[in-house]
């Protein structure tokens, strides 16, 4: 049977009316409540709980872009996270309803690691991949060991992830976030150079680099945080570091 | 067709005074980029220079350089005053020397002594004398007319700004009639409106009669003051330099005569441009000098100063005039209203430096050329200084000749006045409500002793009937002190050469103000959404409140509370209107305070809402300080929800962002996508010349008669 996308609900953590960062334009930006991955550098991790965020129906959501779609000209609707993907058929509920809205079709964008993707049962995620315009893929760690470190999860599913959507030919701009010491050796950005250089998808990079600004959430919930004594990275050498990357994979592809 | 209108398209501005026709049957929309422009010429960077050096002078001297303190300012007090006669292509001053201050005393004498007074000046004890006891002021008037509970409610400060001691402003003489006829016209017109008056002689007719006399003796006035500079004001100016002056001539005369907060000058571009036009077809004009002649006028309006008291500058942070220039917008015929000179005035900012005055106020329209756009947006980058207004939303009210008085008051020009003063602090009413009438500071029965709130929790049905009540009680004194200040303003301090300026019959707006809207709606909303305790002092005065459970709270894009403070603005605006006006004038509102919303929040006690006593309101329509978490759209669509119809005299949501947070630069796609139709169009309304007029009042006691 037929199931109205407007009933579905999801765990929400919040909504952000004026999303400038999630993707092009100015969008509406929902963040789903619940990640699987456990990043050392994860700003959120007040998103990490399943069992947090309030339950939210996609017509409130939508009803919510509607009344202010006037502000998201050029721009649209972003599903962030936490891990949208844990909550598939929410996110594509979402999506379809934004694609079928009566009063014009939403550009969509989503923003995920890969890291709740299942490959055995791709057939959770055909509507929301069958409604995603764009995918802003996080690809935390070019090496195996290193990622499980960071990540607490192994890179192979974010691999599949991005070999799907390399598949499907979705645009993808892929985000790398720097971290002093850990994600930002020139070995570690031209491997990444490589890693991404085999998918034909990928329209765009983005090198965010790392901030502190996430700490004070660690303490108010009481969870240790691995990188406390990490500095912020200097955002001014982002341009310097993206060429490396694009340099690696201009040679992979060549 | 007379000389001076050879080479116009003509039209009924040819017969009666019609601006808004000469216009748009003259003007010529350009749709160009800022390329033809002109740098700065030798005389205006000489000009500038000195007028610089007078300012860091001022800024030495504690604030001034000079005062009148003995020749009280008029239309033609002063000889004629220059910065450097030999490059002045406008001339024109307010005194006999650069930034000079004017003594202007029919406001009321008081003010003007403080105002000498705290920068080391005295005026003069005959002019004191005189003003005390044979001619009576503005204020004065008011102070014998004002009631107990009036002075009560100043004393308190739930009303607020009363500008019952110097000029009201925000009134705008168009100016431009000046330079399209000449002022034989304007006087003979005058004068045959005032042999056309009804002939029973009500004290209206009488006022009347009265007021064009007036007016046409003002307009004598300024033709004399035009002779003072060599200029033959009696006929029509024949060029594109002439307009300008003869504009300038109009303006100044009127800043000779009235010290009001808010002396906007109106909308003047696309009415110049069709005589710049003219001049180059003619070849009678350089774009180097047209845009001299744009630079000469700008210094002079950046010149243009009053003498005030240091707390009225600290009311405002600043010494703001609220020169307000109207630039752009859009035609009712569909065609834009930007010109040349609309881009020439916009360059004063690159030839001269930027500047808070005059206040260049562009009327917005997402159909505005692109060219056009795009300067104004290289314009604001570089120098902070252009005020954006929604001309979309405005026109539809007031077609596509009104012009912004103050920071966001619209009114069609030569058509429309208005009576503007104070604010009602609405939250300050609220705890009156809860407290019967008495003051939550002092204990003392203010408003009118209704039954106070029993028991220990707020029940919100009963706090919004008792606020209904309080509402209705303070609109009427509010709106019976401001009938008392506007009968009193035209009785002693009339606009004379402004109203000159104006249609016969003008339309007359009577602009209120309200305060602490935020503060209102989420002490209703913790009320009704949430517990609301209340803590009494030894006498049963509700002084503090503790609030139990969440509440929504305004500026969320949550209907729950933003419905509440939309039914306040329409509530309050239904009492206010349920009170007779002064001259019949027509009922709107601001939530504008900007600055002074410290002020209002250091006079208002503990709130509802958990906001601690003397803590800041939010400005205008803000939502309260960090109580706005769901983003930018969601506060602005909060904003968004107040029935402007009831609010048309302006709603201001002042909204800072950091660069970084209007995305990101460039640089994150690869070069095989074009990303062509995402742009960020967003405008953002200037913060520095934000905050509002007229919200200085005389000083408790300070009065010109006891």
């Amino acid at each position: 049977m037929e199931v109205d996308p407007l009933a579905v609900r999801g765990r929400v953590h919040s909504v952000e009316s004026f999303g400038t960062v999630d993707g092009p334009g100015r969008r509406m930006v929902v963040f789903c409540q619940g990640c699987p991955l456990r990043c050392a550098y994860c700003h959120n991790p007040d998103t990490w709980d399943f069992a947090g965020g309030s339950e939210t129906s996609v017509a409130e959501l939508l009803e919510r872009f509607e009344r202010n779609r006037a502000f998201y000209r050029g721009g649209g609707l972003t599903v962030s996270g936490g891990e949208p993907l844990a909550q598939p058929e929410f996110a594509g509920a979402l999506f379809r309803a934004a694609h079928e809205s009566p009063r014009g079709r939403i550009h969509t964008c989503l923003d995920s690691s890969g890291g709740a993707w299942d490959p055995c049962r791709p057939e959770r995620f055909e509507e929301l991949l069958a409604h995603t315009d764009l995918v802003l893929l996080d690809i935390k760690h070019s090496d195996p060991a290193a990622h499980r470190w960071l990540c607490g999860a192994d890179q192979e599913r974010i691999l599949s992830f991005a070999d799907e959507l390399s598949a499907r030919r979705l645009p993808v701009l892929v985000r790398h976030v720097v971290v002093p010491g850990i994600t930002d050796s020139p070995r570690e950005l031209r491997e990444l150079g490589r890693l991404i250089a085999r998918w034909d998808n990928v329209v765009g990079l983005d090198l965010l680099p790392y901030h502190t600004m996430g700490l004070p959430k660690y303490e108010r919930l009481g969870i240790p945080c691995r990188l406390k004594d990490t500095p912020p990275m200097e955002a001014s050498r982002m341009g310097e570091l993206r060429e490396l990357v694009l340099r690696a994979r201009a040679d992979e592809r060549r | 067709m007379q000389k001076a209108w050879e080479g116009f398209v003509g039209g009924n501005w040819e017969h009666e005074v019609d601006v808004r026709d000469f216009i748009q049957k003259n003007y010529r929309p350009y749709d160009g980029d800022e390329s033809f422009l002109a740098g700065p010429s030798e005389a205006t960077s000489s000009l500038w220079a000195t007028v610089m050096d007078l300012f860091a002078q001022e800024t030495a001297n504690g604030g001034v350089i000079d005062m009148d303190t003995d020749l009280v300012s008029t239309i033609t007090s002063h000889p004629a005053g220059y910065i450097d006669r030999e490059l002045e292509k406008i001339v024109g001053l307010q005194t006999d020397r650069p930034l000079k201050r004017a003594l202007m005393v029919d406001g009321g004498i008081r003010m003007a002594q403080a105002a000498c007074e705290s920068h080391g000046y005295h005026v003069s004890p005959k002019v004191v004398d005189f003003y005390t006891r044979r001619r009576k002021t503005h204020n004065a008037g008011v102070f014998d007319a004002y009631t107990p509970e009036m002075r009560a409610c100043r004393h308190s400060h739930i009303i607020t700004g009363l500008p019952d001691a110097y000029g009201r402003g925000r009134i705008i003489g168009d100016y431009r009639r000046v330079a399209l006829y000449g002022l034989d016209f304007l006087i003979a017109e005058k004068k045959a409106e005032k042999d056309g008056t009804q002939k029973h002689m009500t004290e209206a007719v009488i006022r009347h009669r009265e007021e064009l006399a007036e007016q046409a003796r003002a307009l004598a006035e300024l033709k004399e003051l035009g002779l003072i500079y060599g200029l033959d004001l009696a006929r029509p100016a024949e060029t594109f330099q002439e307009a300008v002056q003869w504009l300038y001539m109009g303006y100044l005369a009127a800043v000779k005569e009235q010290n009001g907060a808010a002396m906007s000058i109106g909308r003047n571009s696309a009415f110049l441009d069709a005589y710049a036009e003219r001049d180059l077809r003619r070849g009678i004009l350089t774009e180097e000098q047209a845009q001299e002649i744009i630079d000469h006028l700008v210094m002079k309006l950046r010149m243009i100063k009053f003498a005030r008291t240091p707390e009225y500058n600290e009311l405002f942070s600043g010494d703001p005039q609220w020169v307000t220039e109207s630039i752009g917008g859009m035609g009712v015929d569909g065609r834009h209203m930007v010109t040349k000179t609309s881009f020439r005035l916009l360059h004063t900012l690159e030839n001269m430096g930027t500047s808070p005055e005059p206040n260049l106020t562009v009327l917005w329209s997402t159909r505005l050329p692109e060219a056009f756009k795009r300067y104004c947006a290289k314009i604001s980058i570089a120098t902070s200084s252009i005020q954006y207004e929604n001309d979309d939303l405005m026109r539809v009210y007031h077609g596509d000749d009104y012009a912004i008085a103050c920071c966001v008051s619209s009114m069609r020009i030569g058509k429309e006045m208005q009576f503007f003063g104070a604010r009602a602090n609405l939250a300050k009413c609220l705890l009156y409500a809860i407290n019967g009438g008495r003051d939550e500071k002092t204990g003392e029965q203010i408003g009118p002793k209704f039954r106070p709130v029993e028991g220990d929790y707020l029940d919100y049905d009963d706090v919004v009937e008792k606020y209904r009540d309080m509402m209705a009680w303070l609109a009427g004194v509010y709106v019976n002190a401001l009938n008392i200040i506007h009968y009193m303003h035209d009785k002693y301090c009339y606009e004379r050469i402004q109203m000159a300026l104006h249609d016969e019959h003008v339309h007359r707006w009577f602009a209120t103000g309200i305060a602490g809207l935020s503060v209102v709606a989420d002490s209703l909303s913790a009320i009704k959404y949430g517990r609301v305790r209340v803590v009494r002092d030894e006498t049963g005065l509700v002084t503090d409140y503790v609030c139990e459970g969440e509440f929504p709270t305004y500026g969320n894009d949550d209907d729950r509370v933003d419905q509440i403070a939309h039914d306040v603005v329409e509530v309050f605006m239904k009492y206010v209107r349920e009170t007779d006006t002064y001259r019949k004038a027509v009922p709107t509102t601001s939530i504008l305070t900007i600055t002074s919303n410290v002020v209002y929040g250091s006079a208002t006690g503990n709130t509802p809402d958990g906001r601690r006593a003397g803590e800041p309101f939010a400005p205008g329509a803000n939502p309260m300080h960090r109580r706005d978490t769901h983003g930018a759209v969601a506060s602005l669509a909060s904003v968004a929800k107040l029935p402007f119809r009831d609010a048309q005299d302006g709603i201001s949501n002042t909204f800072s962002i950091v660069p970084g947070a209007l995305g990101k630069a460039s640089g994150m796609f690869l070069d095989e996508i074009d990303l062509g139709d995402v742009s960020l169009d967003l405008s953002i309304e200037n913060e520095p010349a934000c905050a509002c007029c007229a919200d200085a009042s005389a000083a408790d006691g300070l009065s010109d008669r006891s």
